[in-house]
């Protein structure tokens, strides 16, 4: 089955079975690897993308579905170059350890930030509900706070 | 085109031979040997062989292998023999080389050495040892590479060596320029000094200094720089069929339908699982639902039957410290608390897996592992070729915490490969990850201890039974188990460190379970501590005074004793410890020491709908010289957090003879509303070198927390996790 969608800008058409999960469409047909598998029952969180601006778990969201939908994975987060708000923020806490986790939290986050521009720390504990087995939880909340001062000073 | 400064030709091989060897040596061993008491003769040798064995970190000085190379554009790469799992290591290790070589810090890259391109640790990055125990030999090694380099620039100006003027990688003399990466173009024969003057450390410009993580960007960017990212041309996906019970043995299998199924390339069936192959991963996993299996469940295991099994008294038991004299069961002055700790899983989020091709005889293997040197031999000895026919490179892993020493995964994969004729990636389902993991092993502690009369501690006892953690592991080979009669992964954390208790003793019940046991950051150090500490604390109560002179009126002044107190002290100091509580908050505090590093904290709890809320960490940590103090607090947090995950949320158990739970979610893992809000890490720098840091911190936090607990309610919680009803 075709299905085509508009991701990171472009619009891309795969032919894969409508049930494919579209975490496999975005790391397998279209080699973009930074969209994490962690567990494959939207439990961890790591293949956290967007759909139309609203935050996804990519490992339990069928490829038919996104149909003319335009998707942003982490690759594309970023324009021109420029880093986005939430990854200048990661970087100026030095968040990531082992990072695999980093993307799907980045992307919750900046999904976050589209809705609640200043989050309070009540709304991270109740949005950010991904898993990171570092624990760097810790700078991941300042962090979160500091993303959303630098996307207001924009 | 890279210019390879030392293995492409060949230098004086007697120089060389002593750099190598000279970079070659470890310089600490993995665990506190020296506190065992062992009075047989052929135990007390053993063990130093053991300790050699275990040695953290073993470079050949033999191959011609290769440490740094310099790369067209003039970047230095060290290919490490170390892994890079999170804990920072790569970017300590760019600090060193670009101190000791005087270039700025951009100029280094890190990668992992695979098999062929370089030099691999034959035992494997873990115990917190990789900066510690590379610390020296890097260092030679980096000053002796910038010595080479100036030796041949100034053979290339024609020039004696001292008027040499060098700026970040590039020499000049009279008007022209050489850079390094000229200089390495044009060698062909490599003159090797005796090792330079190391810098001297008023002198260090990265070294001690909090620099930004060199990987970071990549990982922010999401770049492809994990073992679940490799690809080979024209791969096909596996998944493979393995018993859900404990114990279960495959009977038969029929895979008829299953191989009708939409792309399915081949199915393979082993002696104990199925390897199911189709042309994309979906494909694999729809059909290997299509696979009937039978299988032959002996026994269908509970949780109460191996908490029965692992209990003090059973198993075999070993005395791992004594001094002074055994408390008697008849002494109505001693108190006994009984302490527990449940299965616990690493649960890291990047699956275990690999990518393998295996071709007239040879064998190709990306994966994450932090054991590249062992995964090599593995897949040589199961494929039945010789180990230079087996190339093994190691990525970035997405999590490490011990899991990673242990890759039957890239085993099975080869085989995988072989059978189909092509390369082959293989990855765990989480489920299969749940109830495959080499689990933290339970543990069982009886803790007893006697007050004098003028209420000071004069005896303390720890009695454990645990799990395999160090035996049946690929670190310690099978014939030194029964010769050791100790796990000595268990162990850590065992021993007292209350010195100057007049009577204090460790002993260990050791059960080997039936499901693999094994690694988890911190091994036995945050069970162990957490029974002793919430005792401690608990006699502390019942004396009378306060935790922490209760403590330093035992700590004594021999070995680590000093430093223990100061972590000790400066932790209450800074976080005003007290022992007031208002019903709903309190402080409660804990240390530990492990591997040299001591460690404690003072954390803040609040109860909260009856919720453990741990809202504050003071961390206070002796690890000497912090290469990259930024890093060293990453570590500290991460520890913090994972070991309060362990202590408050975390608990495998059995259902219907399967391990259980399969995801995250039903495993129950701190969430970023159960990390606390405030972390304060205190660095104390008790001696020159570097120390562990990644895992001594995980120590006191149970305790910690359930000190705080037991002030605040009155109650004593002696099982993990914690919960209050």
């Amino acid at each position: 089955m075709k299905t085509s969608f508009t991701i990171n800008g472009e619009v891309k058409s795969i032919d894969v079975d409508g049930k494919t999960p579209l975490l496999w469409a975005i790391r397998d047909d279209l080699d973009l690897k930074g969209t994490k598998f962690g567990c494959g029952k939207a439990a961890c969180g790591a293949c956290t993308i967007h759909v139309d601006g609203k935050q996804v778990r990519s490992c339990s969201f069928p490829v038919k579905y996104a149909e003319g939908k335009n998707i942003t994975t982490i690759e594309g987060l970023s324009k021109g170059g420029q880093l986005h708000a939430v990854q200048q923020a990661w970087a100026e806490m030095v968040v990531p350890q082992c990072g695999y986790c980093q993307p799907g939290f980045i992307m919750a986050t900046a999904a976050l930030l589209n809705q609640i521009p200043k989050p309070t720390d009540q709304d991270i504990d109740d949005n950010i509900l991904n898993v990171c087995r570092c624990g760097t939880y810790y700078r991941m909340r300042k962090a979160i706070h500091r993303a959303a001062e630098i996307y207001a000073s924009k | 085109m890279t210019a390879r400064n030392k293995n492409d030709k060949k230098p004086k091989s007697k120089s060389r031979r002593k750099f190598l060897v000279r970079g070659g040596l470890g310089t600490l061993g993995v665990f506190a040997l020296g506190t065992y008491i062992l009075r047989n003769p052929l135990r007390r040798k053993v063990l130093g062989i053991a300790e050699t064995l275990i040695a953290p970190y073993s470079g050949s000085g033999t191959k011609p292998n290769l440490w740094f190379e310099i790369t067209i554009d003039n970047k230095i790469l060290l290919h490490s023999p170390k892994v890079e799992m999170g804990q920072g290591t790569f970017t300590g290790l760019a600090q060193i080389v670009a101190d000791e070589m005087n270039v700025d810090i951009e100029m280094i890259e890190v990668t992992t050495a695979a098999t062929s391109t370089g030099i691999v640790d034959s035992i494997g990055t873990g115990g917190s040892l990789s900066i510690a125990s590379m610390y020296t030999p890097l260092r030679e090694l980096a000053a002796t590479m910038g010595e080479m380099l100036s030796i041949e620039a100034a053979k290339q100006f024609g020039i004696a060596k001292n008027k040499l003027q060098i700026n970040n990688g590039t020499y000049f003399y009279g008007g022209k320029e050489l850079t390094y990466a000229q200089i390495a173009s044009q060698v062909t024969e490599w003159e090797i000094p005796d090792t330079p003057t190391l810098k001297s450390s008023k002198n260090f410009k990265y070294i001690g200094k909090p620099v930004k993580r060199i990987d970071q960007i990549a990982k922010i960017k999401g770049d492809p720089i994990y073992g679940m990212d490799t690809t080979m041309p024209d791969m096909a996906y596996a998944t493979i069929i393995r018993p859900e019970h404990v114990g279960a043995k495959l009977r038969s299998a029929d895979t008829s339908d299953a191989e009708k199924m939409a792309g399915v390339v081949k199915i393979i069936k082993r002696e104990d699982w199925i390897g199911v192959v189709a042309e994309s991963y979906v494909e694999a996993i729809m059909a290997r639902k299509k696979v009937k299996v039978e299988w032959d469940i002996p026994k269908i295991w509970t949780e109460q039957g191996i908490r029965e099994m692992l209990k003090v008294g059973n198993g075999d038991k070993m005395i791992t410290q004594k001094k002074g004299s055994a408390l008697e069961d008849d002494d109505d002055k001693v108190v006994t608390i009984e302490f527990s700790s449940p299965l616990g899983a690493h649960a890291q989020i990047e699956p275990n897996g690999a990518v393998a091709y295996v071709n007239e005889g040879k064998a190709t293997v990306k994966l994450s592992t932090q054991v590249i040197g062992i995964t090599q031999k593995q897949v040589a000895e199961a494929l039945n070729i010789d180990l230079d026919n087996v190339n093994i490179i190691g990525t970035y892993l997405g999590g490490g915490f011990g899991r990673r020493l242990n890759t039957s995964h890239a085993v099975e994969t080869a085989i995988i490969s072989r059978e189909v004729g092509r390369p082959i990636k293989y990855f765990f389902t989480r489920q299969e990850e749940f109830q495959n993991d080499t689990f933290r092993p339970p543990t069982h502690h009886i803790m007893k201890g006697k007050l004098n009369d003028e209420g000071i501690l004069e005896a303390l006892e720890h009695h454990y039974a645990s799990g395999d953690v160090a035996i049946n592991s690929v670190l310690l080979p099978a014939p030194l188990h029964g010769v050791l009669g100790t796990d000595i992964g268990a162990m850590r954390g065992a021993n007292i460190m209350y010195k100057g208790l007049p009577s204090h003793r460790s002993v260990q019940w050791h059960t080997t379970l039936p499901f693999a046991t094994s690694w988890w950051r911190s091994l036995g150090l945050l069970a162990n501590t957490f029974a002793i500490e919430s005792f401690v604390d608990e006699m502390a109560i019942k004396s009378g005074s306060n935790p922490i002179d209760f403590r330093l009126a035992i700590l004594g002044d021999k070995d680590s004793g000093p430093r223990i107190k100061t972590v000790l002290k400066e932790a209450a100091r800074i976080a005003k410890y007290t022992d007031k509580s208002d019903g709903n908050r309190g402080m409660g505090i804990a240390v530990s020491t492990d591997t040299g590093s001591p460690c404690a904290h003072v954390v803040e709890v609040a109860i909260i709908n009856n919720r453990i809320s741990v809202e504050k960490v003071t961390c206070v940590l002796d690890c000497g010289l912090a290469v990259n103090p930024d890093q060293v607090r990453a570590q500290c947090e991460g520890s913090i957090i994972m070991g309060l995950s362990a202590s408050l949320h975390e608990k495998m158990t059995l259902k219907n003879g399967k391990l259980s739970p399969t995801i995250y979610g039903a495993y129950d893992m701190a969430l970023i509303k159960d990390a606390p809000k405030e972390i304060n890490v205190h660095l104390v720098q008790g001696v020159d070198e570097p120390l562990p840091v990644g895992e001594p911190p995980m120590g006191p936090i149970g305790a910690a927390i359930g000190n705080a607990v037991r002030r605040i309610t009155g109650k004593r919680l002696t099982d993990l996790p914690m919960r209050l009803s």
